[in-house]
C-alpha cells in the first residue's frame, strides 16, 4: 500500500449533507461521533465544507430543489472521493419515492460506494459502513 | 456618515425539515436590519403522498415527517382519525402514549441543549448531552424497538405493552436523566460561557410573541403560559397534574432555562402515569374505511404546537390531509428576535426556536455595492460568530 492510499483509508473525513429526509438518520449519523460510539476515534471526522472532505454522507431522498445542490457539493469534494447512502430514502427514496417531487435515491444523481440500509440505520450500522468503505479503498 | 448595507442570504439548505427555512439577511456593519424568510424550499410532496395511502400506511409516512418529533406526528394524526371515527381508545394507550410523548419530549430537549452549546462554541457541554441523551435512546429503543422512529402509535390504540420490567428500567433511566439536567442546568445558572452568548439575545417581548403566533417554548420563554396539554388535554393529559413551565427573560437563555425545566415536568409526568397505569387492552380494533367527516386535531410536540387537519370521504383513504408543524409558527417571531442583533447571534438566535437547523446551512453573503458574494456554510459561521465573541 502506498503512502498516499495509507492516509486516505487511516483518517477519511466526511461532509455530511441531507437531500430531504426526514432528520432521523441525521440524528443518527451526529450521535455517531458521539462520546457512546465515537467514530472519531477512527480518524473520521464530520467537516463543515465539502472541500476538506474525502467522503460525501447523504441523507435522505433527493427532491427537485435540492438536486442542484446536491451535484454541487458531490463536484467540490476533492478527488479522490466516495459516497456513502445512509438510510432507506438515500437508497431508493423509500416512502417519499412515488412524491412528484422526489427524484428517488442518490444514485439516481451521484454515483454511490456505500450503502447502508435501515430506517433509521442504528449509529453502530452506519460505522460498518464507513469500514466498509475503507475496506474498500484499501482493495481498490 | 452612513454605511451601505449588506444583504447576506441564509440557507434555503435546510433540508431537515417539512418546512425549510431560508433567511435573507440585510445587515449594516455587524447589525442586522432586516430579515425576509422564504420557506417550502425543500419540499417533498407529503401530504399529496399522504391522499394515496390507506389509514395505515399512513402512519409509516407521517411518522416520517419529522425524525425528532416522530411520535408527536403519529399521535396527531391517530387523535384526528380516532375522532372521526368516534371511538375512544382504551385507557392503557393513553398513558402508553403519554409515557412517550414525554420520553421524546425530554429527547428532543436534551438534543437541543447539546446543539445549543455547539452553536455557542461549548463543544464540552455538546458532548456531555449527547452522551447522556444515549439514556433516553435506549429507553425508547426497550420500549418501542425503534431508536428514533418509535411506531407506537395506531389508529385505535399503541402496539407495544409497557410491562413491569420495563417501567423498572424506566424508573432508573430517569433518575439517571433527572440529575443529568439538574447538573446542566446549574451549568446554564453559573457559566459564563453561556450566559455571555444566550443572556439579552434574541429578545421576544410578549406582546409579539402573542402578535406573531409563536408556539412552544419560544413563547414559554417570553413569559406566556400556553402549552396544548394544559389548555386543550389530550391522551391523558387531563388525569395527570404538571406545571407549565414560563421564564420571563424573553431571551435565549430563558428558552434554555424552559426546556431545562420542562426535562423535570416531563420526567415526573412519567413517573405519575407509570404509577397509575391502567390495567386492559392497548388497543380495539377499528373498521378500516373511515366514514366522511373532517377533524382538527393539537398536540404539544417538544418544539410547540402541532395542528394537523383531516378530511375523509368514506373509503380507506383520506381526501385531504394537512400539517402545520411547530416552526412554522416560529418564523414570524424567529424574524423579529433577528433584527437588531448581531450576525454573530444569528446561529443561536436561529437555534433557540429548535427548528432542527443545525449541520449544513450555508449562507451566501452579497455586497450590494461590489456585488461580490461569497458563501459562508452553517459551521464557518458558527467558528465566526466564537471568534467574533472571542476578541470582546
Amino acid at each position: 500500500m502506498g503512502l498516499l492510499k495509507w492516509g486516505r483509508t487511516k483518517s477519511p473525513w466526511i461532509i455530511h449533507f441531507n437531500t430531504g429526509g426526514c432528520n432521523a438518520c441525521d440524528i443518527e449519523v451526529v450521535a455517531a461521533l458521539m462520546p457512546r460510539y465515537d467514530i472519531e476515534r477512527f480518524g473520521i471526522i464530520i467537516r463543515g465544507s465539502p472541500r476538506h472532505a474525502d467522503v460525501l454522507v447523504v441523507t435522505g431522498p433527493v427532491t427537485r430543489q435540492v438536486k442542484d445542490r446536491l451535484v454541487r457539493i458531490y463536484e467540490q469534494v476533492p478527488e479522490p472521493k466516495s459516497v456513502i447512502a445512509v438510510g432507506s430514502c438515500a437508497i431508493s427514496g423509500a416512502p417519499f419515492a412515488d412524491c412528484y417531487n422526489v427524484y428517488g435515491g442518490i444514485d439516481t444523481v451521484i454515483p454511490v460506494d456505500v450503502y447502508v440500509p435501515g430506517c433509521p440505520p442504528k449509529p453502530e450500522a452506519i460505522i460498518n459502513g464507513i469500514v466498509k468503505l475503507i475496506e474498500k479503498l484499501k482493495a481498490g | 456618515m452612513s454605511y451601505p448595507t449588506i444583504r447576506i442570504p441564509f440557507g434555503p439548505q435546510h433540508p431537515f425539515h417539512i418546512e425549510p427555512e431560508y433567511f435573507m439577511f440585510e445587515v449594516d456593519g455587524e447589525r442586522v436590519v432586516s430579515v425576509t424568510p422564504r420557506i417550502g424550499y425543500v419540499h417533498r410532496g407529503i401530504e399529496k403522498a399522504i391522499e394515496d395511502r390507506t389509514f395505515i400506511q399512513n402512519l409509516y409516512l407521517i411518522e416520517r415527517i419529522c425524525g425528532i418529533c416522530s411520535n408527536a406526528h403519529t399521535t396527531c394524526y391517530t387523535q384526528a382519525i380516532e375522532e372521526i371515527l368516534g371511538v375512544e381508545i382504551p385507557p392503557r394507550a393513553r398513558f402508553i402514549r403519554t409515557i412517550i410523548a414525554e420520553l421524546e419530549r425530554i429527547h428532543n430537549h436534551y438534543l437541543w441543549l447539546g446543539l445549543a452549546a455547539h452553536e455557542i462554541g461549548f463543544e464540552t457541554l455538546f458532548m456531555y448531552t449527547w452522551r447522556d441523551r444515549e439514556i433516553v435512546m435506549d429507553l425508547l429503543e426497550m420500549v418501542s424497538g425503534n431508536r428514533v422512529h418509535y411506531a407506537m402509535n395506531t389508529i385505535g390504540g399503541v402496539r407495544r405493552d409497557i410491562t413491569p420490567e420495563i417501567v423498572e428500567k424506566i424508573r432508573k433511566g430517569l433518575d439517571a436523566l433527572e440529575e443529568r439536567m439538574r447538573y446542566y442546568k446549574k451549568i446554564a445558572m453559573t457559566e459564563p460561557t453561556i450566559s455571555k452568548r444566550t443572556a439579552g439575545i434574541g429578545i421576544l417581548k410578549p406582546k409579539d410573541a402573542i402578535a406573531l403566533c409563536a408556539v412552544g417554548p419560544t413563547l414559554r420563554a417570553s413569559g406566556i403560559k400556553r402549552d396544548v396539554r394544559a389548555d386543550d388535554p389530550y391522551i391523558a393529559y387531563d388525569e395527570i397534574p404538571f406545571n407549565v413551565i414560563t421564564y420571563d427573560g424573553c431571551d435565549v437563555i430563558s428558552r434554555l432555562f424552559v426546556r431545562c425545566d420542562e426535562v423535570f415536568e416531563s420526567v415526573n409526568i412519567i413517573r405519575y402515569a407509570m404509577d397509575r397505569l391502567p390495567e386492559g387492552k392497548i388497543r380495539i380494533k377499528v373498521p378500516r374505511r373511515v366514514p366522511e367527516g373532517e377533524a382538527v386535531s393539537r398536540v404539544e410536540a417538544p418544539r410547540g404546537e402541532l395542528i394537523h387537519y383531516a378530511k375523509t370521504n368514506g373509503t380507506t383513504k383520506p381526501e385531504r390531509y394537512k400539517v402545520r408543524s411547530p416552526t412554522l409558527g416560529n418564523i414570524p417571531s424567529l424574524c423579529k428576535m433577528l433584527v437588531g442583533g448581531y450576525i454573530a447571534d444569528i446561529p443561536i438566535i436561529i437555534a433557540g426556536i429548535d427548528p432542527c437547523f443545525s449541520c449544513t446551512d450555508r449562507m451566501a453573503f452579497v455586497n450590494v455595492n461590489n456585488n461580490k458574494q461569497w458563501i459562508l456554510s452553517g459551521e464557518e459561521l458558527r467558528r465566526y460568530a466564537i471568534k467574533w465573541y472571542q476578541k470582546e
